[in-house]
This record gives C-alpha cells, sequence and structure tokens, in this order.
C-alpha cells in the first residue's frame, strides 16, 4: 500500500498573529513558520502504518511557494521516503489545491491521501473532502483512530455528538484529528539523511490546472477587543458581581 | 434564485442548528427552501416545513441516507443545485463534513463558517483562530457556504406550512459503510446552545476531578466544556473540546476553570458575553479575555463557588 500525504506551511500555531495596518491580509514577513499541525498527525500516521508492514512507502506532497518545501523536508525527516513539491506562487484555495493534488494522485496512484482536518491560518476544512470528490472516493474526515485491515480502513471519526465508526475501501482519503496520535520528533540523524531523500519540483502550471482565485478578499481586519476585565479578591465577591452586575446566574 | 438548505437531523426531528442556518440562509435571499435527506424523515420534515422562513421543502428518503453520510447526500445536493443560487447549511461536523463534497463536484469556491452575511455575494468569516476577520467576496456563479451557527440567531420554529415535495433518491455509495456512532447522552443543557458553559482545562489533574465542575453545572443547568489539553489527556470525551478544532460557544457565561487561555482555546469561546477565569497563575491569558477574573487555586475554589452558590436565594435557569 502507498500512503500519499499533503502538508502545508502555515504560520506557527504559537504565533500571535497580527494583521496588516493596510488591511489586505496578516503579517508573514520574519514570522515563524511550521507545518500545519494536524499534517504532522497525517504524516505520523502514514509512518507508524509503514512501520507495521502494511504500508510500502510514504510520500509527502506540498503545493504553494519555494519555502513550502521546509515542511516536506521535516516529513522526509520523520519518515517518509521522498517528496513532491507542486511550486506555486500566491493565495490558493482549497479548490484550486484539491484539482492539483487530483493531478498528482492520477499520477502517483496512492491507496491512501491522508492530510490534516483543517489548517489553522484559514480555517477553511475543504481540501480533504474536495478531492474526495473530485476521484469519487470515500471520505474519512476527522479521524482519531485508524485500523487498516487488507484493503479496507476502520476510522473512528470525532463528530460534535461524539464518536462515529466507519469502514471505508481503498482507495480513499482520511483527513486527521489533533488526536490521533502523538507525532514524533525528528532526530539529527535522521534530518542529516533527510537531506538526501529526494523531492521532486514540480511547477503547477505543468498540471493544466486553473488555480485562479474565486473568491475576493475584499478586507482583513482584526476582531472587535473585549474591554478591560477586573481581578476580585473571593470567590464570594466573584458569585456577588455574577448575580448583582453582571446578573447571568 | 431561490437559496437551498440543507437540513441537519437525526430522522426524527431537526438538529437545533438548522434553525440558525435557516436564519443566515433567509439573510441572503427571502426565498429559502430546505432539503431534508434521510430514511423515515417524515417528522423531521414536517417540523422543517413549519419553519416560517422555509418557503418549500424537499424531501427525499432511502436506506443509504439512515447516517449523514457525506459520498450519499451530496449527490443529491448537486442534482438540485441547478436551481439554487446558493447552498447553505451550518459549520458543525455535519456541515464541514459534507459541504466541500458538494462545492468540489459544483466546482465553486466554498466560504467556509461565515459569522455574517454581507451581501448576497460578500461574507465575513474568522480566520487564524478568530485573530483576524475577512471580508469574503464569492465570484462564482452557485455559491457553497457554510454558517457558525452561534452567530446566527435561530429562526421561529411554528406557524409556517411549507408545502413537502418528494425528490427521487440519488444510487448508493458503495465504498463507504457506516459501523456505530457513540453518542455521549446528557440530561445537560447541549454545549453549542447553553446558556452557561462551565470548563474545565489541564489544571483539573483528572477525570475524577471534574466531579467539581459537573456539581456546579449541574446547579447552574450549565454545560460542560474542556480544553483540549483536558480532552487529550483524557479526563473527558472530545465531544466536550471548546476551541479552534473543537465546538464554538457564545453562552451567556462561560467558566474557564484551570484552562491557560492558549490561543486554539479562546478562538471557541472569547465572544461569550460573560467570562469568568479561574486559574492559579496571574499571567495566564486566559485573564486577558475575562470580564472576572479570581487568582486562586481550583480546588479550593469550586468548593466555595458551590457553596457560595447554595447561599443564593435564586438561580436563574
Amino acid at each position: 500500500m502507498k500512503i500519499l500525504v499533503a502538508v502545508k506551511r502555515v504560520i506557527d500555531y504559537n504565533v500571535q498573529i497580527r494583521v496588516k495596518e493596510d488591511g489586505t491580509g496578516v503579517v508573514t514577513d520574519n514570522v515563524k513558520m511550521s507545518t500545519n499541525p494536524p499534517d504532522d498527525n497525517a504524516i505520523e500516521e502514514a509512518v507508524k502504518i509503514k512501520e507495521t508492514g502494511k504500508a510500502t512507502e510514504v510520500v509527502a506532497v506540498t503545493v504553494g511557494e519555494e519555502k513550502a518545501q521546509e515542511t516536506v523536508r521535516k516529513a522526509l525527516a520523520v519518515g517518509a521516503d521522498r517528496g513532491i513539491h507542486v511550486k506555486v506562487d500566491g493565495i490558493l484555495e482549497p479548490l484550486a489545491v484539491s484539482k492539483i493534488l487530483q493531478k498528482i494522485v492520477d499520477k502517483e496512484k496512492p491507496d491512501l491521501v491522508f492530510m490534516g482536518k483543517q489548517a489553522i491560518d484559514d480555517d477553511c476544512n475543504q481540501t480533504g473532502q474536495m478531492l474526495s470528490a473530485l476521484l469519487n472516493w470515500p471520505q474519512a474526515t476527522f479521524a482519531s483512530k485508524i485500523d487498516v485491515k487488507d484493503n479496507k480502513l476502520e476510522v473512528t471519526r470525532e463528530i460534535d455528538e461524539g464518536l462515529e465508526t466507519i469502514e471505508i475501501n481503498v482507495p480513499a482519503i482520511v483527513t486527521c484529528d489533533l488526536r490521533l496520535n502523538e507525532p514524533r520528533y525528528a532526530s539529527l540523524p535522521n534530518i542529516m539523511k533527510a537531506k538526501k531523500k529526494p523531492i521532486e519540483e514540480i511547477a503547477a502550471s505543468d498540471l493544466g490546472v486553473d488555480v485562479s482565485p474565486r473568491l475576493e478578499q475584499l478586507k482583513v481586519e482584526e476582531p472587535p477587543k473585549r474591554k478591560a476585565g477586573i481581578k476580585v479578591a473571593n470567590v464570594a465577591e466573584l458569585v456577588q458581581k455574577l448575580k448583582n452586575e453582571a446578573k447571568v446566574i | 434564485m431561490a437559496v437551498l438548505l440543507i437540513a441537519e437531523h437525526n430522522n426524527k426531528e431537526l438538529r437545533p442548528f438548522t434553525l440558525n442556518a435557516a436564519t443566515a440562509a433567509s439573510q441572503i435571499d427571502s426565498d429559502v427552501h430546505a432539503v431534508i435527506i434521510g430514511q423515515n424523515s417524515a417528522d423531521a420534515a414536517k417540523q422543517l416545513s413549519e419553519l416560517p422562513v422555509v418557503k418549500k421543502v424537499l424531501s427525499v428518503e432511502g436506506a443509504h441516507y439512515e447516517n449523514y453520510t457525506a459520498e450519499n447526500f451530496a449527490p443529491v445536493i448537486v442534482k438540485l443545485a441547478e436551481n439554487y443560487s446558493h447552498i447553505v447549511c451550518s459549520a458543525n461536523t455535519f456541515g464541514k463534513n459534507l459541504m466541500p463534497r458538494i462545492a468540489a463536484h459544483l466546482d465553486t469556491s466554498q466560504v467556509s463558517d461565515i459569522i455574517k452575511v454581507i451581501s448576497p455575494d460578500t461574507f465575513l468569516r474568522p480566520i487564524y483562530a478568530g485573530n483576524a476577520f475577512a471580508t469574503i467576496k464569492s465570484n462564482d456563479a452557485k455559491k457553497c457556504v457554510t454558517i457558525r451557527p452561534t452567530s446566527f440567531d435561530p429562526c421561529e420554529s411554528t406557524g409556517g406550512s411549507a408545502p413537502i415535495e418528494k425528490v427521487d433518491a440519488s444510487e448508493e455509495f458503495s465504498n463507504t459503510k457506516f459501523i456505530k456512532r457513540e453518542e455521549i447522552k446528557s440530561d445537560r443543557p447541549e454545549l453549542g446552545t447553553a446558556r452557561i458553559v462551565v470548563s474545565g482545562g489541564r489544571g483539573m489533574q483528572s477525570g475524577d476531578n471534574f466531579k467539581l465542575i459537573t456539581e456546579i453545572a449541574d446547579k447552574l443547568g450549565a454545560a460542560i466544556g474542556a480544553s483540549r489539553a483536558a480532552v487529550d489527556a483524557g479526563y473527558i470525551s472530545n465531544d466536550h473540546q471548546v476551541g479552534q478544532t473543537g465546538k464554538v460557544v457564545v453562552p451567556d457565561l462561560y467558566i474557564a476553570v484551570g484552562i491557560s487561555g492558549a490561543i486554539q482555546h479562546l478562538a471557541g469561546m472569547k465572544e461569550s458575553k460573560v467570562i469568568v477565569a479561574i486559574n492559579k497563575d496571574g499571567e495566564a491569558p486566559i485573564f486577558s479575555v475575562a470580564d472576572y477574573g479570581l487568582e486562586a487555586d481550583l480546588f479550593e475554589a469550586l468548593p466555595q463557588f458551590m457553596e457560595e452558590l447554595n447561599k443564593l436565594n435564586t438561580i436563574q435557569k
């Protein structure tokens, strides 16, 4: 079984983002960037499946500008076998990314495609579902547990009401929740080894996909600020304030 | 052209966020039709027809619709879409799972999780865990929009009498099989719609200690929330998680106990009307969004809180 894992480069989850004064977006210059956190879970799961002998190859793919390749390099350092970097500049909507990934799937013919359930920058939560629609493959979104059984997967999904278990036939798409596993850290020797692993570079324009945006981002602004609160001295004061001032209990 | 609302239901009745999505749909265009796909879902379809904002109900029945599988739902809606300008549903796990599958089939760039309808083609949505708001204009002929339920009031649920039309079922998608659903039953209010939420974080130290929170929640008629750290640690089940990748809540009162206030948690609760933070670390970021902060050891503060509540003559429910 061959697993393709899609990873995205985003502003690190610990960074307090700042909105640009001209309202065109958020500040990304000199800001720490990392792999989208649930994409790390997707890589980890693929590598774990390979380690049990149920997968033969793990290929990491990213779509984006020059520096996006760092995320593929990181995936290689934690166990992916080789990488693909589809180069494209500018804003990419999930629809465009899923069309590019469809082309990569056509070329690579993986049995499974894994990715994070949501990117923490645009918070869209679309790419995996769109890719499975384009391929007409089954989709297991928000996965917190995956059991590989021959040509099937049993996947536990986190839903609003609790948990749901589904069985999907391969080939299939899985989007990963942060609770799926604990991503490992890359060891120094593995980081060195990863530098020798191949990354194929493909220009998005060579794939024949129209990636032009359909959405216009008219403005990006700061959300309204909450006004400063107060510290109370003790529990009795807190309850009195809630009862008599805020009138919520 | 009219707007098509996708109803969320459990085959017996509508799920509550359908009413919030109906409000959003009616703000896009007053001509709202609603589709309900299910098995033996006639009662839920009738409920849908009674929403005054809904002008027509389309009912699709089939055994393969019993468990709301996106692979089975999407083709039905894609077929219906030719008559509509917008497809709308909630941005909860139901809508997040389903809508992109429809949008890709329609070759449309979806607008996810909107918090405001500015005009029929322009919407406001949070990005970066709610640390920025983006105004987005869609240039697609058909627009697929998911709405953040807590940003729209539920519509009236009675008084309407829309006609119910049957629509043919689509073929079954055979590569996805539903096995089981483990729903956590509770007599408490639902987290997404509760007036008061009491949430615990890593500071609770164990699942057992959550009983300190349960007790207070019961007294206040509140729902119970949790930070991701508490869910990851196994203190409480995933359906309680509040935050960027969990649920977004906007209660009248949110009490955060032993929660430091990571950006990802704040994303799920900072629009609450009144926020209380109880934490022994006075520097914890949760205090920056709290209206009332109490710097205290929660294992002392929570029993005292219960005592003080017991002293009150009346408690709003």
